[in-house]
């Protein structure tokens, strides 16, 4: 599944600095997901908030940080500060960003309790995009929730 | 015999064409994926199940007899569809990629360490990966036979390859990621001048092309039912009878054995022998409907039929612009490679997919190609002999919005 399971992976991580709370735009941007009117609008909030994401720096866009099941490349890292998980993440696929911006919307800054608690089909569903779900989309979507759930755990 | 060629009727006789996928019409791309199947098709497998089920080659029981005599009527049905000599040349395999596990495994003992193993460059990874194993096995090297600017094999390249004696050539007929087609029966002959054993991936060729293995003479051709609108679960394996029989089966067991005890077993003669276990009869009986569908329809006119919409899709997609296409040359066949500008791939084939259309967007199975193209990976139009103008007129607009989100 994904080799970025374990928080002891001897990786090169982003300074504790890069994991920021997420900007108030991503909220924002999620709830026009919601309630966009028609697949154009929804995908194009969803790269327009992917675009709010910071992007990740070259030098932590490895293999080892990757998460697999995707046909794109994304790439996710963590951090907690008490008992609050912060992720920093990136893909090279702009839907995939998006994606990904909306899943952190949902987890960044959550408690282990918060994460595990997390229904990501149901929150999925309630964004119409129930559809991006399936186990056999290759947008690695599942992957990610579960590897943000792994990390949470750990 | 004419037959008559109704585009509307061939379309027809497909039931999972006739879909709405929310607002629009399911506009169907992936043929080189997998085929959609003929209702002749799906009805062989349900006939076979409600009338005839049995195990073949078994019992002395009516039923039996019956599943067999049908079963090795598809085998006869292979053998004149692919003109091969006799009826024992043709195993019965789960697809293209287990008949070149076969080969590659069978054929172990008869290579040595410091052996040549020729890989067309542009392979399916089914057509790579095997011969690796084999390489791992026993020594050999593996050499990745080079490709011509129109991205088909380089006949001069491999006239050089050549003079290092190779004991095994693995082409592809048509490439499964671009469409591109290599004149197999030439690189055959000259791969069996230099003493070579020769093995051509017919998958993405046979529902497209009159395949004639006498005619390109090679050892072994293989190629998957799923992909020539039979099911999936069946595949072939052609092999010339003398290298057939060299083949060390893989799988032992049932069926291919001559006599078994626990001082030594004697196996079966051909094609038993290389029929390990209860094969996937009804799909093998599917396989013989979607045969008899082929040859329902009149070849020329179908040729025709899909070499003009592969034009008329080429076409589209330059007019379009914004787009790279890759290796699309005038006698490709069956696919399109295509990206946008430099969007994802991924991200086209999404947005594609909200408006009903199925292509594939990733690798295709061609890492090393892909490497060659300095891509990650593309979108693949592929079609079959059901689709219309109108599905590419469906896809070209479809692509129009997602330029106009991505761009």
């Amino acid at each position: 599944m994904n080799t970025n399971s374990t928080s002891d992976t001897a990786i090169l991580q982003p300074a504790a600095s890069a994991f920021l709370p997420l900007d108030e735009k991503v909220s924002l941007a999620v709830i026009a997901i919601e309630n966009a009117k028609n697949w154009q609008d929804k995908y194009r909030q969803i790269m327009l908030v992917g675009k709010v994401l910071a992007p990740l720096a070259e030098a932590y866009k490895v293999e080892a940080a990757q998460v697999k099941g995707c046909e794109s490349q994304a790439w996710l890292y963590h951090h907690q500060l008490e008992s609050a998980h912060f992720f920093c993440a990136d893909s090279d696929s702009r839907i995939v960003k998006g994606l990904i911006a909306i899943l952190l919307s949902a987890t960044h800054g959550k408690t282990t309790s918060e994460i595990a608690n997390f229904d990501l089909e149901q929150y999925f569903t309630q964004l119409g995009l129930s559809g991006q779900l399936s186990p056999s989309r290759t947008n690695g979507l599942t992957a990610l929730a579960n590897a943000i759930k792994q990390f949470a755990a750990t | 015999m004419t037959i008559a060629f109704e585009h509307d009727a061939i379309r027809a006789q497909f039931p999972t064409l006739a879909q709405q996928l929310d607002e629009s019409p399911l506009c169907y791309l992936d043929t080189a994926a997998t085929s959609q199947k003929p209702q002749s098709v799906i009805d062989a497998i349900n006939h076979y199940y409600q009338f005839d089920n049995a195990n073949v080659h078994r019992a002395a029981h009516q039923l039996s007899a019956r599943a067999t005599k049908h079963y090795e009527t598809v085998r006869e049905q292979v053998k004149s569809f692919i003109n091969s000599a006799k009826a024992e040349e043709i195993i019965f395999t789960h697809g293209t990629t287990e008949s070149i596990n076969m080969v590659a495994y069978g054929i172990s003992q008869q290579i040595s360490a410091n052996d040549i193993i020729l890989v067309d460059s542009a392979a399916h990874h089914a057509n790579i990966v095997p011969w690796q194993e084999l390489a791992k096995r026993t020594g050999a090297t593996i050499k990745p036979i080079p490709l011509n600017d129109n991205l088909s094999i380089d006949h001069c390249a491999f006239e050089q390859l050549l003079t290092l004696s190779p004991k095994l050539v693995a082409l592809s007929h048509v490439t499964n990621a671009l469409g591109t087609v290599n004149d197999v029966a030439t690189l055959v002959q000259k791969a069996k001048s230099a003493g070579a054993i020769t093995l051509v991936d017919g998958a993405q060729a046979i529902a497209h092309f009159d395949i004639d293995v006498q005619q390109i003479d090679c050892d072994f051709y293989v190629f998957s039912g799923h992909k020539m609108y039979g099911p999936t679960g069946v595949g072939i394996l052609y092999g010339r009878f003398a290298q057939l029989d060299q083949l060390v089966p893989m799988l032992t067991g049932g069926e291919m054995i001559k006599t078994v005890s626990f001082t030594g077993t004697t196996f079966g003669s051909l094609p038993n022998k290389l029929e390990a276990g209860t094969p996937a009869i009804s799909a093998v009986i599917g396989l013989g409907a979607a045969i008899s569908f082929i040859n329902s329809l009149p070849k020329a006119q179908v040729r025709q039929h899909e070499q003009s919409l592969l034009e008329y899709l080429q076409q589209q997609l330059t007019q379009l612009g914004d787009i790279t296409l890759y290796g699309a040359n005038a006698n490709n066949t069956g696919a399109v490679a295509f990206n946008l500008a430099n969007e994802h791939h991924q991200d086209v084939g999404i947005l594609l997919d909200q408006q009903g259309i199925a292509v594939r967007c990733g690798h295709h199975c061609a890492m090393p190609l892909m490497e060659l193209l300095a891509i990650k990976g593309c979108c693949r139009a592929s079609i079959g002999v059901y689709n219309s103008k109108q599905d590419i007129d469906q896809f070209i607009a479809a692509l129009v919005n997602v330029k106009a989100l991505l761009l």
